[in-house]
This record gives C-alpha cells, sequence and structure tokens, in this order.
C-alpha cells in the first residue's frame, strides 16, 4: 500500500449498520456514517445540540480538562448566529489580495527552504511551521509570535503517548490570558483586541467569550491544517504526475484542494449531545436522551452513494459535494483560510517542486475503538526534488 | 453571449453577460451579494443558492440530485432553488432572472 493511501475503515459498518459504536470515558457516542445521515443530523441542532457542558461534543471527551465554552463552536442557535455575525467578516479575510500576497510569501520562502534540504520531517519543519506562520496572518499578529507557537510542538494538548494532558493544554491558555490582558491594555489591529471591542445583543464581549473564541482558532486550526498539508506532501511524493498537471492545468486547482480536502478528511467526526430519545439513520437506530452521537464526516466522505471511486482521489473531480469541513450551521469558519493555504501550497508546490521522495513515515492511527483510522503522520522525513 | 439577471435580497438588480463558465464564477467575479462561492464550484457549500423565476425555469432546468439532497436542508429552498455553481453559462440561459436566496 502506498503511503498516501488512506483507507476507508467506516465501509462495512456505513453500509451494513449505517452508525459504528465507540466507547470514550463511560460517555458512548453512536457514530452516524452515511453522508445524507451526517446531514440532516448537522442540520438538526434542536435534537443533535452542540451546546452541551462544555467538552462534552468533543470525542474523546474534554469535560475533565477544560470549563471554557468554545464560541461559536459550542453554543447553538439562535445564539450561535449572533457570535457568527462577529466573526464572520474576519474569517473572510484570506480573500484579501494583500492577505494572499502575505500568505504566498510565506509559502514560497517555506518550500524555497526545504528544498536545499537532504532530509526534512514534514510535520514538525515544515506543517507546523507553514500553520503557525499563516495563523499570524489570520490573528493579524507579529510574525515572530509563530515561533512561540512552533515551539510548542506539534502537540500542545498531549504528552508523549497520552491522549488528552490537562497540564499541557494550560499552556495555551495561559498564552491566551495574557494575550487578552495585553490587547485589554494596549489594543491593536489584532483579532484579540478587535474581539474585545465587539458587540453582542448591546454589550461588549466579556474576557471569557473572547477566550473561547481564540482558543478554537489555536485548537481548530492546528492539527487539522498539519494533516492536511502533511498528507497532500505525501501525495505528491507518490503522483509526482499530478504535479505536472497541476502545472499543466492550473484551473483544476481548486477542485484539486477540494479533493485532497475530502479524501484526507482531516477532521474525523464531531459529537453532539441528543435532546430527546430519537433515531438516527434510515436503518433506525434508537438513540437516548443525553446520550451522544458523532457525525463522522471522514466516513461520509467516502458514500459510495454519492462519490463515484470514493477512495481514489480524482484531482478534478467536479462534482465534490464533500463534509471535510462540516455541513449546516457550525460549517468550518477556518475554511476560507484553510483552502486558501491549500490552494497556494499546490500552485507553489508545482511551480518549484519536481519530486518528492519519501524517506521514512509513522503513521498516525486514530483509535476509535471499533475502527482504526490513519489520520495523518506522526512523522514523515522526506526529500524535495526542484524542477 | 447570454445575459443573466441576478436580484438580491435587498431588490438590487445586476444584468451580466458572459459566454463561459458557470454562472457561480459569473456572480462571484462581479460580487454579487449574497453569492460566495466558498468551495469553488464543486457543489459542497451551498452558499450560491438562488431561486430561479418560475416562468424562466424551463432556461436552466431543474436541480441535479446531488444539488437537492444539499437544498433539501437548507430553511429557504423551494421547487425553483439552484446551486447556481451548477448551472453552465450557455445561449440557453439569456435574459434568466436569477433571485439571490442569502
Ligand atoms: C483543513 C482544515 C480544516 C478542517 C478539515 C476543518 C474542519 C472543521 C469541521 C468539520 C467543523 C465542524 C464542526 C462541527 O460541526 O461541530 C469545523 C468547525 C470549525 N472550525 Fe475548522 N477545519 C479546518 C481548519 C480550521 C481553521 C484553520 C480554523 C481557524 C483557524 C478552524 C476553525 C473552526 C471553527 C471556529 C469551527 C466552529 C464553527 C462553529 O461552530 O460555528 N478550522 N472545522
Ligand atoms: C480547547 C479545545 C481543544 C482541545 C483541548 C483539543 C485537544 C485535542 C487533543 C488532546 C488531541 C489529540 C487526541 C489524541 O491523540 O487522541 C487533539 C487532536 C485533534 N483535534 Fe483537538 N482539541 C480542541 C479543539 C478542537 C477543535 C475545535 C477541532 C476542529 C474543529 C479539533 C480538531 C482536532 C484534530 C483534527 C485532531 C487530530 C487528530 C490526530 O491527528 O490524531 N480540535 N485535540
Ligand atoms: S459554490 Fe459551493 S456549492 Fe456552489
Amino acid at each position: 500500500m502506498k503511503r498516501s493511501e488512506f483507507a476507508d475503515p467506516f465501509e462495512q459498518a456505513r453500509n451494513e449498520q449505517g452508525i459504528g459504536k465507540m466507547q470514550d470515558q463511560d460517555d458512548p457516542v453512536t457514530m452516524v456514517l452515511g453522508l445524507k445521515d451526517v446531514r440532516k443530523c448537522a442540520h438538526n441542532w434542536k435534537t443533535f445540540q452542540s451546546g452541551a457542558k462544555p467538552g462534552r461534543i468533543v470525542v474523546p471527551s474534554e469535560v475533565k480538562i477544560r470549563d471554557t465554552r468554545q464560541i461559536p463552536f459550542e453554543v447553538d442557535p439562535p445564539e450561535h448566529g449572533d457570535y457568527r455575525a462577529i466573526v464572520e467578516p474576519w474569517f473572510k479575510r484570506p480573500l484579501e489580495d494583500e492577505y494572499r500576497t502575505k500568505l504566498r510569501a510565506q509559502i514560497e520562502s517555506l518550500v524555497d527552504q526545504v528544498l536545499t534540504q537532504e532530509d526534512v520531517e514534514v510535520v514538525s519543519e515544515f506543517s507546523l511551521k507553514l500553520q503557525s506562520r499563516a495563523l499570524t496572518l489570520l490573528l493579524n499578529t507579529p510574525y515572530q509570535e509563530s515561533d512561540v507557537w512552533i515551539g510548542w510542538g506539534t502537540h500542545v494538548f498531549r504528552s508523549e503517548g497520552e491522549a488528552l494532558d490537562g497540564d499541557k493544554a494550560s499552556i495555551l491558555y495561559d498564552y491566551i490570558d495574557a494575550q487578552i490582558e495585553r490587547a485589554a491594555e494596549n489594543p491593536t489591529d489584532d483579532l484579540y483586541s478587535v474581539l474585545l471591542n465587539s458587540e453582542i445583543n448591546g454589550r461588549k464581549l466579556s474576557k471569557e467569550e473572547v477566550k473561547g473564541v481564540m482558543i478554537l482558532t489555536f485548537a481548530g486550526g492546528r492539527d487539522t491544517v498539519i494533516n492536511a498539508v502533511t498528507n497532500s506532501i505525501a501525495y505528491f511524493a507518490d503522483h509526482p504526475q499530478s504535479l505536472a498537471r497541476l502545472r499543466d492545468q492550473p484551473e483544476i486547482t481548486n477542485r484539486a484542494v477540494e479533493e485532497l480536502i475530502r479524501y484526507f478528511s482531516p477532521l474525523t467526526h464531531m459529537g453532539r449531545v441528543v435532546t430527546e430519545d430519537t433515531k438516527v439513520c434510515p436503518h433506525g437506530h434508537d438513540v437516548k436522551a443525553d446520550s451522544r452521537i458523532s457525525l463522522c464526516w471522514a466516513s461520509a466522505n467516502r458514500d459510495a452513494k454519492t462519490f463515484e471511486n470514493p477512495n481514489e482521489v480524482v484531482l478534478d473531480r467536479k462534482v465534490n459535494p464533500h463534509v471535510a469541513f462540516g455541513f449546516s450551521h457550525h460549517n468550518c469558519l477556518g475554511a476560507t483560510h484553510a483552502r486558501q493555504i491549500m490552494h497556494i501550497l499546490l500552485e507553489t508546490l508545482a511551480a518549484k517542486v519536481g519530486s518528492i521522495d519519501i524517506l521514512n513515515a509513522k503513521e498516525n492511527i486514530e483509535d476509535l475503538d471499533q475502527f482504526k483510522r490513519k489520520v495523518g503522520f506522526d512523522s514523515i522525513n522526506v526529500k524535495f526534488n526542484p524542477r | 453571449m447570454a445575459k443573466i439577471i441576478f436580484i438580491t435580497s435587498d431588490s438590487e438588480k445586476i444584468e451580466l453577460e458572459a459566454t463561459s463558465g458557470s454562472v457561480m464564477e459569473l456572480a462571484v467575479q462581479n460580487g454579487v451579494q449574497g453569492i460566495d462561492g466558498d468551495c469553488g464550484g464543486v457543489c459542497s457549500c451551498a452558499t450560491c443558492h438562488v431561486h430561479v423565476a418560475p416562468e424562466h425555469f424551463a432556461k436552466t432546468g431543474p436541480a441535479s440530485e446531488i444539488e437537492q439532497d444539499m437544498l433539501e436542508l437548507d430553511d429557504d429552498a423551494n421547487e425553483y432553488s439552484r446551486l447556481c455553481c451548477q448551472i453552465e453559462v450557455s445561449e440557453q440561459l439569456d435574459g434568466v432572472v436569477l433571485h439571490v436566496a442569502k
């Protein structure tokens, strides 16, 4: 099997049961697997809520390690919409020319750098750097801040071998608290300051709310982008002809970005808390009030009822109704930023890189109880060869 | 060359002309309010939703099954709904009126 092949562990369960079961800290999860069912449950926020106890809709559950509510992620309509209205214009800034120009400069200089190296560990030396530097644009903070974030390593929340680590998470929390205090005393035009100055229903956002937005921006945009970038490098290593194709047919770049994101689905699933006894899926599985389901984006994105050749990367897939960025109310706020990163990355690789050799790779397998899913790499060493 | 008329939710009327590409691309290039085209036209984001004026529905034809699956869960959808990234510009569209959903 090629390194960049990501099998679909959900196929049989999706076709036969429509659901999977996962045990997690005595709070079991019914995983919804089919595309249409995932969409329906995502849309139905009254029965499948996000605004539960903070941390509970995340799998593995984070109720034991945090109390801060993530905003807008752990809020339901109609308040959810009020918060989204505040942050949405800011998260559209990646469409501006100036933003794109800066992002391109960052990515080009990083690619130039790795082209001079014999051996590059992609996760820590490429993707983490790319993600952290790009985040300075999204937050509109000084570029040097990215050195601090890169210094945290890939796992801000987890120590070696441990899924959740409260002490490590506090590094991020303390950092954000300090930044909020700084912005409160000396406002700039960064996201902290903008949020502190924002109003919801006629009052200012509290520091706790600002913290909820900022933590989410760090947490939601970290592993997801790192996996999308790293896995794409592995894909182009196995398929140098695809780099050549993007060079010859740059007009397919957008489709290629969407297809790589569908195929890799960097966020496997996200939970909801059930508010009333009900059923999920056409097969009619019962779920009880106050239990959890999860919306399995990764499984939905391989649903053969909608996607032809779901387990292949079809670089110019024209109709691609994937849910890798979620669906309905909570669809990904960082998607514009993530898409710009991927678009510019593909253009830059096509322009500068001829081929990539994989020297060594250690897969990251997510343990979902009934399913084991490859989501990315713990490490992958490559050599980038210039054109 | 086809003339395509957008009517935004603020009742602004925007007349555009094109020969190729998708209707979503035309709208985004010209800043038509309410059409974002987040996914670039692969039918994944539903930010390009329009209601075709009923008398012009024959010009565009109905939504495909994949579009319908997306629209089914959109509270603003009706029988004349289309995701306009899935409508290719052609002579056949000439004069069509599209009401932007958002
Ligand atoms: C390829 C990269 C990414 C993928 C695949 C991804 C995926 C997702 C998914 C599936 C959701 C829906 C969660 C749910 O329904 O509960 C989501 C929500 C969210 N994402 Fe992303 N994400 C990515 C990058 C980012 C980035 C870069 C940021 C910000 C820096 C970000 C911030 C958020 C936020 C704030 C939400 C919550 C939105 C809400 O609740 O209204 N994401 N993301
Ligand atoms: C305070 C908020 C959050 C905390 C403390 C947190 C914590 C963690 C932890 C501990 C892991 C490692 C899990 C493991 O190895 O078993 C992880 C991985 C991950 N998280 Fe989060 N998370 C947060 C929010 C989010 C959000 C909002 C998203 C997406 C919208 C997200 C997406 C991911 C992804 C894609 C991974 C990668 C899985 C992997 O590579 O193994 N996280 N997070
Ligand atoms: S542009 Fe995304 S669905 Fe039409």
